[in-house]
């Protein structure tokens, strides 16, 4: 309904007074249930990969003879594994692979992405058509096959999955960003900046490139989720790095073979690359809806 | 006397702003008789739409009455929830809503949208109900009926989707209808073809109109009673003749005086330099390509010539699709003529691209009609208008952040808005703040495109002000597009007045106006709302005491 609007600027006006910025304290506990609890997960996550010893007094690698394949119980919170490793340690010591690697692959992703998409968009013609119909057509192969063949390129190992995981997502980077641009660009106010005598350079460094990153900012998030997705897809099918590497898709891999007898092998990890895609979904979300 | 229609007492409504319930109606209170217009008249955040969206159950999600009774026929309805409404939506009491663009579906034909209301209230068979739309359709002048309820919304202009939306509104024979702001996206002569047909139609049926608007020269010519509204208050109401021989609040009296209208003509000014022109354009010439057709091209400008004299101000009258803002558009720049000429400051701008242009954008600055739109969100207002002097050559960081003050003075904003982003700051302070931006690199020409048409009448009079002093101070040159003729009439000294792409009338503000050489230029004046509005204390009331003076 169109009288919407006029009631939204009546809104507008009667908020009139600039709001304060709140400290990150306030900010946190004045946020929903459910997207701090999404903070609490990537904190911890992330406290992981960056001091596991902190959090486990068992190596992630080395096993303690005859104790194999123990349920989970108070000395070993996750159980253990075939080779009598504490399944929380590796999962401890494996956050640092699997997510390094999410960030490699998002940097990637981003970073190309974001050089393709501002390019098309902001020069248009027949340099946009030709970007555009590049991504189509990686888009239109299936993201598993093509993340195969950049592996068997470049071959394996956890930086090389990450890769081209990465190479896999610049396609959907690439288009959001393109389609931000043509929007920013098409707005009064970048009209009024070339107005006032910006130059190209100027004016998508002063103007487009910041009001289009919201929302690219909003996916790295989510494709953050869905490399570690894809990263252990990859490791379980054996691709990534090498056995004792505790990576998480790899530890679900292993613990296939104990389906049977030791279902927590393959539940626990499972669990955490759950909760972590799950974080991260939310927060993108949340950073979308600041963003609008 | 017999029981009023509608009866409004003590109405007070809130909106949930975060945590926090935010009042915007307080306590209003009025009736609307059988057979009766009245307009509720008021600026944005006034309440005016708040309080019509309430009659009609409509309030957003957020808002919520808090008190007060909305009598229909005696019924109070303010507490019924949204399903027992509907009963009497479109029945009894029917919208006619803002803004025709984008209130019809536009993936279904106008017939079937006219027909679905009829089909909801269950009014007849499916033959029955055809026969009614056409004749609806008919009704409201858009024949041949039959053709016309075949087509799609992306088929008619403005004027005729406002036509279907008052077929919708008008096919039940409601007792009241909620118009709001019913005409203010429309120009000026299909304004006055809707608010004669909404008329017509009430005096057929005798159906009373709630009219919601902005405009006082359109409640002068249409109400029978008003109401004044400000910050939720009602400032006063009573008979459309009284109030306006008679004002009784200061607020009244300030949207009268505030009101651009044709018997205000600007004071004469000393005269000009005769041959010194700052922009001279010669057989202007675009035209647009149509997508679909190689050769196909739509001529949005055609053979257009005037001359602007320094230090005046040149105005560019028409409708939508005129082609003035594409005349504008070209002056600045932004596009390539096909054919002619456009010297400013004695320079051939149309041969110009690339570096040299870019060094032109100096002397001549545009001013955006939205200024929401024409302001990046992510800057501050010092960012906004330090912008254009750091694509010239640079100077010291001090030297720009007092070049800033300086502006910021010059516009009469206060130093502590600074900081500020844009979505802090009301229409008309943003519009100060695009100003400033044009005019920090000083200029010599300013082109304004329909620069105050989206401000409250009260800003807009202070925004106009604020223009008439820079161009005494600074000496600058003006090129006003507009579609409002009382405005146009108020602040220039010549105009061109354009009509499909065709300059169709030209010369000084006296000779248009009074003898005009086209029959458009004759309906465009006769088309101005406010033929009611009173005389004699206007042109007191624009005196120099205006909230916009500058702090010199």
């Amino acid at each position: 309904m169109s009288s919407q609007e006029t009631s939204e600027s009546d809104l507008a006006l009667i908020e009139g007074h600039e709001t304060l910025p709140a400290s990150w304290i306030t900010r946190f506990k004045r946020a929903p249930k459910s997207l701090a609890l999404a903070w609490l997960v990537v904190l911890i996550v992330l406290a992981w990969a960056a001091l596991p010893e902190l959090f486990t007094g068992y190596s992630g690698t080395e096993g303690v003879p005859g104790e194999q394949l123990r349920p989970p119980t108070l000395e070993h919170v996750l159980g253990t594994d075939g080779l009598g490793r504490d399944l929380y340690a590796r999962i401890v010591y494996g956050a640092r692979h699997s997510l390094s690697g999410a960030f490699v692959a998002v940097t990637v992703g981003l970073l190309l992405g974001t050089l393709l998409g501002l390019v098309a968009g902001s020069r248009g013609g027949w340099l946009d058509a030709v970007i555009m119909r590049l991504v189509d057509s990686l888009l239109a192969v299936p993201s598993l096959l093509l993340s195969l063949s950049i592996i068997v390129l470049l071959g394996f190992g956890t930086i090389n999955v990450a890769i081209a995981v990465g190479a896999v997502s610049v396609a959907r980077f690439a288009r959001l960003v393109r389609s931000e641009v043509v929007r920013v660009r098409r707005s009064d106010y970048v009209e009024a900046a070339f107005g006032s005598g910006g130059t190209f350079w100027a004016v998508l460094r002063r103007h487009v490139l910041p009001n289009s990153l919201t929302s690219v900012i909003a996916l790295a998030a989510l494709q953050f989720g869905s490399a570690i997705l894809a990263i252990s897809t990859l490791g379980f099918l054996g691709y990534g790095a090498p056995p004792p590497t505790p990576e998480w898709g790899l530890l679900i891999a292993e613990g296939r073979n104990y389906l049977s007898r030791a279902w927590w092998l393959t539940a626990a990890p499972g669990i955490v690359v759950v909760l972590v895609v799950l974080a991260a979904d939310r927060i993108s979300k949340s950073i979308q809806r600041s963003g609008a | 006397m017999t029981a009023p229609l509608l009866e409004i007492d003590d109405l007070a409504i809130s909106y949930k702003i975060g945590v926090h319930d935010q009042r915007v109606v307080h306590g209003v209170s009025f009736r609307i008789e059988p057979g009766e217009v009245v307009a509720l008249v008021g600026e944005s955040g006034s309440g005016k739409t708040t309080t019509a969206q309430a009659v009609l159950g409509l309030l957003a999600g957020n808002g919520r009455i808090e008190h007060g009774a909305i009598r229909l026929n005696g019924t109070d309805i303010a507490q019924w929830p949204q399903r027992r409404l509907d009963g009497i939506r479109g029945a009894v009491v029917s919208l006619i809503p803002q803004d025709p663009g984008s209130s019809l579906n536009p993936v279904r034909t106008i017939g079937s949208q006219l027909a679905e209301v009829l089909q909801i209230h269950k009014r007849g068979d499916r033959k029955a109900i055809q026969a009614r739309v056409l004749d609806l359709l008919t009704r409201v002048g858009l024949t041949p009926a039959e053709m016309r309820a075949k087509q799609y919304p992306h088929e008619l202009s403005g004027g005729m989707k406002q036509r279907v939306l008052i077929a919708i509104a008008v096919a039940l024979s409601p007792k009241l209808i909620v118009a709001d702001e019913p005409t203010s996206a429309l120009d000026v002569t299909v304004q006055r073809r809707i608010l004669d047909l909404i008329d017509d139609l009430r005096r057929e049926n005798g159906t009373s109109v709630l009219l919601v608007t902005h405009d006082l020269g359109v409640a002068a010519d249409r109400a029978d009673r008003l109401v004044v509204l400000q910050g939720g208050r009602i400032q006063e109401q009573g008979p459309v003749k009284e109030i306006l021989a008679a004002p009784r609040s200061a607020y009244t009296r300030r949207l009268l005086s505030d009101a651009p209208s044709l018997t205000k003509a600007r004071p004469a000014r000393g005269t000009l330099p005769t041959e010194d022109f700052a922009i001279v354009v010669e057989g202007l010439t675009h035209d647009f390509p149509i997508a679909g057709g190689k050769s196909k091209s739509f001529r949005a400008l055609d053979g257009v010539s005037f001359k602007v004299r320094r230090g005046s101000t040149h105005a560019i009258v028409g409708e939508s699709g005129s082609g003035k803002t594409t005349a504008a558009r070209s002056i600045v720049g932004f596009l390539k003529p096909t054919a002619g000429r456009i010297v400013v400051d004695g320079i051939e701008l149309t041969k110009l691209k690339g570096e040299s242009l870019r060094q032109l954008r100096r002397h001549i600055q545009l001013v955006y009609q939205n200024p929401y739109g024409s302001l990046d969100p992510r800057q501050t207002v010092f960012k906004v208008i330090e912008e254009p002097l750091l694509n010239f050559e640079p100077i010291a960081a001090a030297d720009r952040a007092r070049k800033v003050r300086d502006m910021m003075r010059r516009v009469g904003l206060p130093e502590a808005f600074l900081v500020r982003h844009p979505r802090a700051l009301s229409g008309g302070q943003r519009q100060r703040v695009a100003i400033a931006r044009a005019l920090v690199l000083d200029p010599r020409i300013l082109v304004l495109d329909e620069a105050v048409s989206a401000l409250d009448v009260t800003v807009q009079a202070q925004i106009l002000a604020l223009l008439d002093e820079l161009q005494k101070v600074l000496g600058l040159t003006y090129l006003f597009v507009s579609h409002d003729l009382a405005v146009v009439q108020q602040i220039s000294d010549s105009v061109s007045v354009m009509h499909k792409g065709r300059q169709v009338d030209g010369g000084s503000i006296e000779t248009v106006f009074v003898r005009p050489d086209s029959d458009h230029t004759r309906e465009l004046i006769d088309a101005i709302p406010g033929r009611n509005m009173p005389v004699p204390w206007t042109v007191l009331a624009s005196s120099p005491d205006s909230r916009a003076g500058l702090s010199q």
